[in-house]
């Protein structure tokens, strides 16, 4: 409780007005982000800022449910890292190598999803280079299968790749694009699912502003 | 309630007159969303957006140098990096953008310091030379030129150019008694914004001779001459209660601001074209971005500020 309110507090007056001046943050189809879980929102990833951008989108009172999906391996590696992912970001950590043990690696995100929760996921996996959009991973689609009802928001980010691209440590101030698509339900079908995802995504991209690297 | 009334009077009555006109304007947007004309979708967003940019403006300017000096870096870094967005620029510059995003703070503070000599040399002549020395150490040579050019010239019309509005308000009070340094400030972004606005209204009114359909199709010479005359006639009768000027260099000052101002306007319509985008951002709704709100005065600035120092202000 706590360190809930503690992590709102943080992310609503030290991230968001960070983010107002380092990357804008203009927001388009503001209407299809879900005000209440379970919801999942997908989006494509170059930067750690795509994380933050996505958590500034939410008002304070529904950021209590509002929990990133991340690579355990990554996070978790020291008790600074673990402590701030935790209570700070809020992840659900996902072990990307459990899977060969045999144990279920979404548990956590299914728990989260039943918990009314609203999961934030790259379908990528890892940040891919600046402004290109790498394979999705299926993970996505098998939580939507296991409960069909959760509606998918796609969104597109924009800019965060030159930020703060992967390599990088130095955040340079550009101006961010976020578009939110129209939200879809489970449809039956992996392949279909997961093409629809990512034509969904690509089609956000046009709707984005122009951006030009020389 | 005092510290209200110590302001200078015509200052006073010019913070009622906006007041009046954004009531006005909220009304008309109103009007038009009840009786569902299409102009509603424009208006009031566009109406809201002015109401923001007034009451930053005002009370800037009410509280005095030190927080208005603070808004325009503010409003600097905005227009900086909406335009550092937009043009492009290469991944190995990324240290270079972070070093002209940092000239906002070295010229602002020249003004904050009130040292007008090293607010002249510093982004003409340090930053300029800075830039290119950076460059030389991180870039590649293939777009060298481009590159440097871009960000020169966003230091330039974002940070120098603006950064005269708040030099401006360095001015000593014993040198313009009339309404004192905000008197100037407010006589320079009111003229500025009102030459848009009667530009737009001439030419929508009148408009039939294309200036340069290629830059900026809705430009009309009927809506430009229209616009000119308005803006002077309005700024002369003005300039006496707001300025030191006396009558033929109000005349001048007058005209050289409306015409400054409408080629601020069409050289950014030409950036944009260039880059391909209609509005360099979403930050004002019903406005675009910060640098579709401030093309006009990015040029009328600097020229104010000279040509005031020319006919009267010792300051400068």
């Amino acid at each position: 409780m706590i360190w809930q309110l503690f992590r709102r507090f943080i992310l609503v007056f030290i991230a968001r007005p960070f983010a107002m001046l380092v990357i804008g943050l203009d927001v388009r189809g503001r209407r299809h982000l879900p005000t209440q879980g379970p919801a999942i929102i997908a989006a494509n990833h170059n930067s750690h800022i795509d994380t933050l951008l996505l958590l500034c989108l939410f008002p304070s009172k529904t950021l209590k449910q509002v929990r990133p999906v991340a690579a355990a391996d990554h996070f978790l590696k020291t008790r600074l890292s673990t402590w701030f992912s935790r209570n700070v970001i809020g992840i659900i950590p996902v072990n990307r190598k459990g899977a060969q043990k045999g144990e279920d690696v979404l548990a956590g995100c299914k728990q989260a999803l039943e918990n009314n929760e609203i999961l934030v996921i790259f379908p990528e996996g890892s940040r891919g280079e600046a402004e290109q959009m790498g394979a999705f991973k299926s993970g996505i689609a098998r939580l939507a299968e296991a409960l069909p009802e959760t509606p998918v928001v796609p969104v597109y980010i924009q800019g965060a790749g030159r930020v703060l691209p992967r390599g990088s440590r130095i955040i340079v101030p550009f101006n961010c694009s976020a578009i939110v698509g129209a939200p879809f339900r489970w449809c039956g079908k992996k392949d279909a699912f997961m093409t629809r995802l990512r034509d969904t995504i690509e089609t956000l991209r046009a709707d984005a502003p122009p951006l030009r690297w020389l | 309630m005092d510290w209200i009334f110590a302001q200078p009077l015509p200052l006073l009555w010019s913070f009622a007159g906006l007041l009046a006109l954004l009531a006005a304007g909220t009304v008309a947007a109103g009007i038009a969303r009840v009786s569902g004309s299409a102009l509603a979708d424009d208006l009031g967003p566009r109406m809201q957006s002015w109401w923001l940019i007034c009451a930053l403006l005002v009370g800037a300017l009410l509280m005095g140098w030190q927080a208005f000096t603070l808004l325009f870096a503010l409003v600097s870094f905005i227009a900086l990096r909406e335009f550092i967005t937009l043009a492009p620029t290469r991944r190995e510059d990324r240290l270079v953008v972070l070093f002209v995003y940092a000239s906002v703070l070295i010229t602002y503070w020249a003004v904050w310091i009130d040292n007008f000599a090293y607010f002249l040399v510093i982004p003409p002549v340090f930053i300029f030379i800075a830039t290119a020395i950076l460059m030389a150490f991180f870039g590649r040579t293939e777009g060298f030129l481009a590159t440097a050019g871009i960000m020169q010239w966003g230091v330039i019309v974002c940070v120098f150019n603006l950064g005269h509005v708040a030099f401006l308000m360095r001015t000593p009070f014993e040198e313009v008694p009339e309404a004192g340094p905000a008197g100037l400030v407010f006589i320079l972004i009111a003229t500025t914004q009102l030459n848009d606005v009667a530009q737009y209204c001439w030419g929508k009114a009148f408009g039939r001779h294309k200036i340069s359909p290629k830059v900026s199709p809705n430009k009309t010479w009927e809506g430009a001459i229209g616009g000119f005359l308005t803006t002077a006639v309005v700024f002369v009768l003005l300039a006496p209660y707001f300025t030191p000027l006396t009558l033929w260099p109000s005349v001048f000052v007058g005209l050289l601001l409306p015409i400054a101002g409408f080629f601020g306007d069409i050289t950014m319509s030409a950036i944009k074209r260039d880059l391909g985008v209609k509005d360099t951002s979403r930050l004002l709704p019903g406005h675009g971005g910060a640098l579709d709100r401030l093309d006009s005065l990015m040029f009328t600035a600097p020229l104010f500020l000279h040509a005031l120092a020319y006919f009267s202000l010792e300051r400068f």
